[in-house]
């Protein structure tokens, strides 16, 4: 895409924010990766999608994003979803930003809900769109207490509900969202990713932001930080796993979404991470069900 | 304090481009205090308003305006910085350092010590203040190792012009986190920055 290309056409800022906007959001990003995993107040905006559709990623993409970065999004790890098709457009369109869906070559990955499978690198960005910052709001309804809980690393709480998990379930049962100390001060909620993506929080290369739009909070995990998904002796943390490899592309390391094809009962598994499915495929990799029409790739239309 | 008129021909230019530029600017600044002693070059950054160097000036285009109370040192209050901060940032100036969201130190030997600058609230520790430092180099000076959140393993960081006891002070800083102030060290054309939660060893410790 060629820069500038679609300037003559726009009738605000570049990537949308004003500068103010941008500036008061860039101060919010250095301190939260100067205290990583708290919270850090900020002023959202309202944007062109409602609250909950990705308003807070989509702020601090727009507070980094420039010409020269290349900006992959993914929607539950899929490049080829709803959201993720429209954020993208979104950005190509206010930034002048060129878009890919391969992980390796993006600079800005924004996500719902999933990490890449394929390892980040140094001098990439993380973007989580976060629907709930606070790992203790199920916990403690008030605002107040949960800070006043986060200020004295006060999280006794969130062991007992972990233990109530135990004494119920027989196992620790929370799948998404599963709270994680950063650095071992501050509890954070890592955005509703499979539990299965919480090992890839930890001494990640690349920098992890967090942007809750509707709750107003940034938060940020530096590059090769600590990050502890919290767990008992007798009960320690465990990934989900699989019997089934991708149908499609055979990978069985991968976090696998069911789709129910009929009404007769017939399944498959296939890898949520398209790109990386995708890459398999067309390195010769083959599953059980490979060929089967979800595997044909659907291309975007151009604009 | 009385509005004063500013003598708008000895105030040099902010960026060409102020979009582009503080983008540019913030991208490499993040990524210096997501990598804790990493030095990124502003090089491309405008010439700098006299008393500031390039790398310091560029972040107080990027980072002020009328949010953030600014404390200058004495080595610069009241000159051609602060009329030139007034202009393209319309950032307030303030003489108390624990008001400040920003504090702009030139001479780091005469700084007052770094307890006296804001460190945050126990529930709100991000309002502390973010001292901006000029420095002689941030290369080649004498080495101390960090480690800490964003340092794969051990860094070296060798920054040059830092007063005897400022290590110790940093230290101290470290110590009483999540309260503590934050550092971006600039010097000539390169910024570098150091988080509060970097731990700092060096030689006779």
């Amino acid at each position: 895409m060629n820069a500038g290309s679609n300037a003559p056409e726009r009738y605000y800022n570049y990537a949308y924010l004003d500068e103010q906007t941008k500036r008061m959001i860039r101060r919010a990003i250095l301190k939260a990766l100067a205290i990583p995993g708290y919270q850090v107040p900020f002023g959202s905006r309202e944007m062109p999608v409602p609250y909950g559709w990705g308003t807070g990623g989509i702020q601090l993409t727009a507070a980094l994003i420039g010409p020269d970065d290349v900006y992959k999004c993914i929607d539950q790890g899929a490049d080829d979803t709803t959201n993720a098709v429209s954020i993208r457009r979104f950005f190509a369109q206010v930034a002048d930003v060129a878009v890919t869906e391969d992980t390796g070559e993006a600079t800005i990955i924004q996500t719902r809900h999933r990490i890449p499978e394929k390892p980040l690198k140094a001098g990439q960005v993380l973007v989580f769109q976060v629907p709930q910052p606070e790992p203790l709001r199920g916990l403690e309804p008030r605002e107040t207490e949960t800070r006043a809980m986060h200020a004295y690393e006060e999280y006794g709480l969130q062991y007992v509900s972990l233990y109530e998990s135990v004494a119920t379930y027989g196992r620790i049962a929370s799948t998404v969202g599963y709270p994680t100390m950063i650095d071992e001060r501050y509890l954070m909620n890592p955005s509703p990713i499979p539990k299965f993506d919480n090992p890839k929080l930890d001494d990640n290369d690349a920098i992890l932001l967090f942007g809750a739009g509707r709750e107003k909070r940034i938060y940020a995990v530096p590059p090769n930080t600590r990050v502890r998904s919290l767990d008992f002796e007798d009960h320690p943390f465990e990934t989900q796993t699989w019997d089934d490899a991708c149908a499609l592309c055979g990978a069985g390391d991968s976090y696998l979404d069911e789709v129910v094809l009929d009404d007769a009962g017939q399944r498959m598994f296939v890898c949520s991470d398209s790109h990386y499915c995708a890459e398999r495929r067309a390195a010769g990799h083959a599953g059980p069900m490979a060929g089967h029409q979800l595997a044909t790739p659907e291309t975007e239309p151009a604009q | 304090m009385s509005a004063q008129a500013l003598d708008l021909a000895g105030i040099t230019p902010g960026f060409p481009d102020a979009v582009a530029g503080a983008q540019s600017v913030f991208r490499r600044l993040m990524d210096a205090m997501a990598r804790p002693g990493s030095v990124h070059d502003l090089s491309f950054a405008p010439p700098p308003p006299t008393g500031l160097r390039r790398a310091a000036a560029a972040v107080a285009l990027t980072l002020f305006d009328f949010e953030t109370p600014v404390w200058l040192d004495p080595a610069i209050r009241g000159s051609a910085v602060a009329d030139w901060l007034r202009f393209h940032c319309a950032c307030p100036l303030t003489e108390a350092p624990e008001e400040a969201a920003f504090a702009v130190v030139t001479d780091p030997a005469a700084a007052p010590p770094l307890s006296a600058f804001n460190p945050g609230d126990a529930k709100y520790p991000d309002r502390s203040t973010t001292l901006i430092l000029q420095v002689e180099g941030l290369v080649g000076g004498p080495s101390v190792t960090l480690e800490g959140p964003g340092v794969k393993g051990a860094r070296a960081f060798a920054p040059v012009g830092l007063p005897p006891g400022f290590w110790a002070q940093v230290q101290a800083n470290h110590g009483r986190f999540q309260f503590g102030v934050d550092f971006i060290l600039a010097a000539d054309d390169l910024v570098a920055a150091l988080p509060r939660t970097t731990r700092v060893t060096f030689e006779g410790n």
